[in-house]
């Protein structure tokens, strides 16, 4: 079996991040660039199937400019057999990345697509389950466990009412939540084997995926800082402070 | 404990600096054959740089002819020299410009940004460059010399036990091992004390420079002006200044540093710089932007008198790990590139350690260090003595057969009923950062908490029963991200490590009194995460 995963390149979830002053976009001059760490997740799942003998090869996919070669090299030095990038000069819109990654996993014959529940950067959370529809098959979002059994996978999500255990028949796309489990640290030689493993490059056009945009952004603008607080001496002072503010 | 995996190469080089990738870019350039590889506690090239900067841009020239034509990603010429010497109540006097400090044909670089870019040098010369692993121990050879390194463990806990992401770290095998942490390395701290490279010279001294990179209103900065302070908010007892380099895209570069050789227990160094971004003349500046990134790093001041042996066995030190950075040039870029390139070209030529601390002593590098050895030292005097000691010496160009002697700076605190403070007439602040815990915000610094604590102390007593006392626990002052709290009282009373807001600046290892900080490495890359810094 193959399980495709899909990696992100974002603004790393340590960086604080910062709107352009003229509000076209975030600030990304000079930051550390990550994998989606979600998307890690989904490829450390990936690995244990492998590793627990249930499948034979994992493919780590992007799509982006020539950059995203360096979130996919972190991938493969982790441990994802081959990678591909789906090269594209234009910022695109989950349902192409969607359109994209099942042409991949058509000419590869897929069976298992991991995916992260969202992305850190625009938080859509979109790709998995446009994927599965255009592809007619199964979804299981937002999973905290995957256990595969023959043609089946059983998935444990994490629902707002709690957990829920679902079965779905693969091929199917899984997209993975926080607690699935904890990546792994790559090993130093690991990174040198990276560099000797396949990366293919194939271009949008040549999947035949079109660029689609049917999302416009308007503009970002950081949340209003916080009002400068004052320090009160006692329960009577805060009294009066709420009541000059109109708050009691 | 299983045996460790084992990578080996012909040359390690320790910390991705200015020193460490001209070195590792000089030798694949003069023998590409060699196999060479960079390990940098960063969790990316740069990330861990911390530097002014105003460059001197012929080692550049010479390292890489042409770099001009695709500079790296901040790099603007200097337009414009400006020393003032602020005083008390908002009053400022304009100095003549030293001729050491005259910055025609130099450039305002970022260096973290530099080095990222002398990476990409290095990578496409087939350097292997690591970031995100820390070289924690040195590997001996079986007769005593540096055989490599140790790369930390990863996925540990508090209590040193495996965690399930358990990762053991390898070894790096390397004929050649050098040794370019930056200033106060606590592989270079161990190696200086085992092959005794200090024997023959004066302690190392140091100061430490603390930084902020902002973004001001529209047309407050005009790209290219470079200004130094002397004066308030210090006292005359404390050696120091500042320097605001002006960027390009409404950014200036505001930084504060001061020698650590002051006295006062109760100073703090942070609170000075924040005093001295409230002089009328920088708040103008300010006022109105926002801080993009801030940090702080020890700097190394010691220079001539106080250069240990830089060869040993199997490893050089260089770089600021040896001690190179030009104190009255307020510059060290330069040095640390040509140490870099120097080190590179014996290693080419002989293949050994043996026979490059002679090489760098007969360099311009130490020259250069030699001419301006009684600079610094002349203000241990107080500022008005110090400023006409150095007049004489830079008018002699240091010929006068005469060395002044430097100190450890852990010796220079006075304790708190041996000393009080002139009025520093200090103002009220308003300019963020509010304090070292809001400062820290901008480092993005970040560490796992759940590892060991990497600021060993190593007699903790001390701490509540002397240093109370005598210091007032300065650990709780002089540290620029707050890492240290006394909490409780009398018998409850403990010394609190927030091992977390560490920015690796290295001071506590070097300003502690009684000298029981150790500043070892932290899982590999942890510390700040600096832009553009």
């Amino acid at each position: 079996m193959k399980i495709l995963v899909g990696i992100k390149r974002v603004v790393d979830y340590n960086v604080r991040v910062r709107v352009l002053p003229d509000g076209s976009g975030v600030d990304i001059d000079g930051v550390k660039m990550s994998v989606n760490p979600f998307d890690e997740i989904a490829l450390e799942e990936a690995l244990r199937i492998r590793e627990a003998g249930n499948a034979d090869e994992v493919i780590v996919v992007s799509a982006g400019g020539d950059e995203v070669q360096q979130q996919l090299r972190t991938g493969l030095a982790m441990g994802a057999d081959r990678a591909i990038q789906v090269k594209t000069g234009e910022p695109l819109q989950p349902l192409s990345v969607a359109r994209a990654f099942l042409k991949v996993v058509e000419r590869e014959g897929v069976e298992l697509v991991l995916l992260g529940k969202q992305a850190i950067d625009d938080d859509n959370s979109q790709t998995a389950q446009m994927m599965a529809a255009l592809w007619d098959r199964p979804q299981a979002t937002f999973a905290s466990e995957v256990k595969l059994d023959g043609g089946k996978a059983i998935v444990t999500r994490e629902v707002d009412v709690g957990l829920e255990t679902i079965e779905v028949d693969l091929p199917a796309v899984v997209s993975v939540d926080l607690r699935l489990n904890e990546p792994r640290f790559v090993k130093l030689p690991d990174i040198m084997k990276a560099k000797r493993k396949p990366l293919e490059t194939v271009s949008l056009e040549d999947l035949g995926v079109a660029v689609e945009g049917n999302l416009e952004i308007g503009s970002y603008e950081p949340p209003q800082p916080r009002e400068k607080g004052i320090m009160v001496e006692d329960a009577a002072q805060l009294v009066g402070e709420l009541k000059n503010r109109g708050l009691l | 404990m299983s045996e460790r995996e084992i990578m080996e190469y012909d040359v390690i080089v320790v910390g991705a600096g200015p020193s460490g990738l001209s070195c590792a870019i000089r030798l694949k350039q003069k023998k590409p054959e060699l196999t060479v590889a960079v390990i940098e506690k960063g969790a990316e090239v740069g990330a861990h740089i911390l530097s002014g900067a105003v460059i001197e841009p012929e080692p550049l020239d010479e390292l890489l002819p042409g770099w001009k034509d695709a500079p790296p990603p901040v790099c603007i010429p200097v337009e414009r020299d400006e020393i003032w010497l602020l005083r008390p109540g908002g009053k400022r006097l304009r100095l003549p410009t030293p001729p050491q400090q005259k910055n025609h044909g130099n450039y305002i670089v970022s260096l973290g940004a530099m080095c990222a870019w002398l990476a990409e040098k290095a990578e496409a010369l087939e350097v292997d460059i690591f970031p995100g692993y820390a070289a924690a121990d040195i590997r001996y050879t079986a007769d005593g010399a540096v055989g490599g390194i140790i790369v930390g463990d990863m996925g540990v806990d508090r209590d040193g036990q495996p965690k399930d992401t358990y990762m053991q770290g390898i070894e790096i095998h390397a004929p050649l091992t050098l040794i370019s942490e930056g200033v106060r390395g606590h592989l270079a701290k161990r190696l200086i004390a085992r092959y005794d490279l200090a024997a023959d010279c004066d302690p190392q001294t140091y100061g430490i420079g603390m930084k902020e990179l902002w973004r001001v209103q529209p047309g407050k900065a005009q790209p290219g002006l470079v200004q130094h302070t002397a004066g308030w908010p210090l006292d005359s007892r404390i050696y120091g200044g500042s320097f605001i380099y002006h960027l390009d895209k409404d950014r200036i570069a505001i930084g504060f540093v001061c020698g650590l050789d002051y006295q006062d227990p109760e100073f703090k160094p942070f609170e000075a710089f924040q005093q001295m971004k409230h002089h009328p003349m920088v708040r103008e500046m300010l006022e109105g932007g926002e801080i993009l990134s801030s940090g702080a790093r020890a700097i190394s001041e010691g220079g001539y008198q106080s250069l240990p042996k830089c060869e040993m066995p199997g490893a050089l030190l260089i770089g600021d790990s040896a001690g190179t950075l030009n104190v009255p040039k307020i510059k060290g870029v330069h040095q640390a590139m040509k140490c870099g390139m120097l080190a590179a070209d014996h290693l080419a030529e002989t293949g050994a350690a043996e026979g490059f601390d002679a090489k760098l002593r007969d360099s311009e590098i130490v020259r250069e260090l030699h001419r301006v050895r009684n600079i610094r030292p002349a203000f241990y005097k107080g500022f008005w003595r110090g400023f006409i000691r150095a007049a004489i010496e830079t008018v002699t160009l240091g010929k006068l057969p005469l060395t002044t002697a430097v100190h450890a700076d852990d010796s220079a605190l006075k304790k708190v009923d041996e000393y009080s403070a002139p009025e520093r007439h200090w103002v009220e602040r308003d300019l963020p950062p509010r304090d070292r815990l809001a400062s820290v915000y901008f480092a993005t610094t970040e560490h796992d908490e759940d590892q060991p604590v990497h600021l060993q102390i190593i007699d903790p007593e001390v701490c509540t029963t002397r240093c109370v006392t005598e210091y007032n626990n300065p650990c709780t002052r002089f540290c620029p991200a707050q890492v240290y709290e006394m909490t409780g009282e009398g018998d409850q009373m403990a010394l609190q490590i927030n091992a977390a807001n560490c920015v690796h600046c290295k001071t506590c290892d070097i300003k502690d009194p009684y000298q029981v900080i150790n500043w070892v490495t932290p899982e590999g890359g942890c510390g700040p995460m600096y832009q553009n810094m």
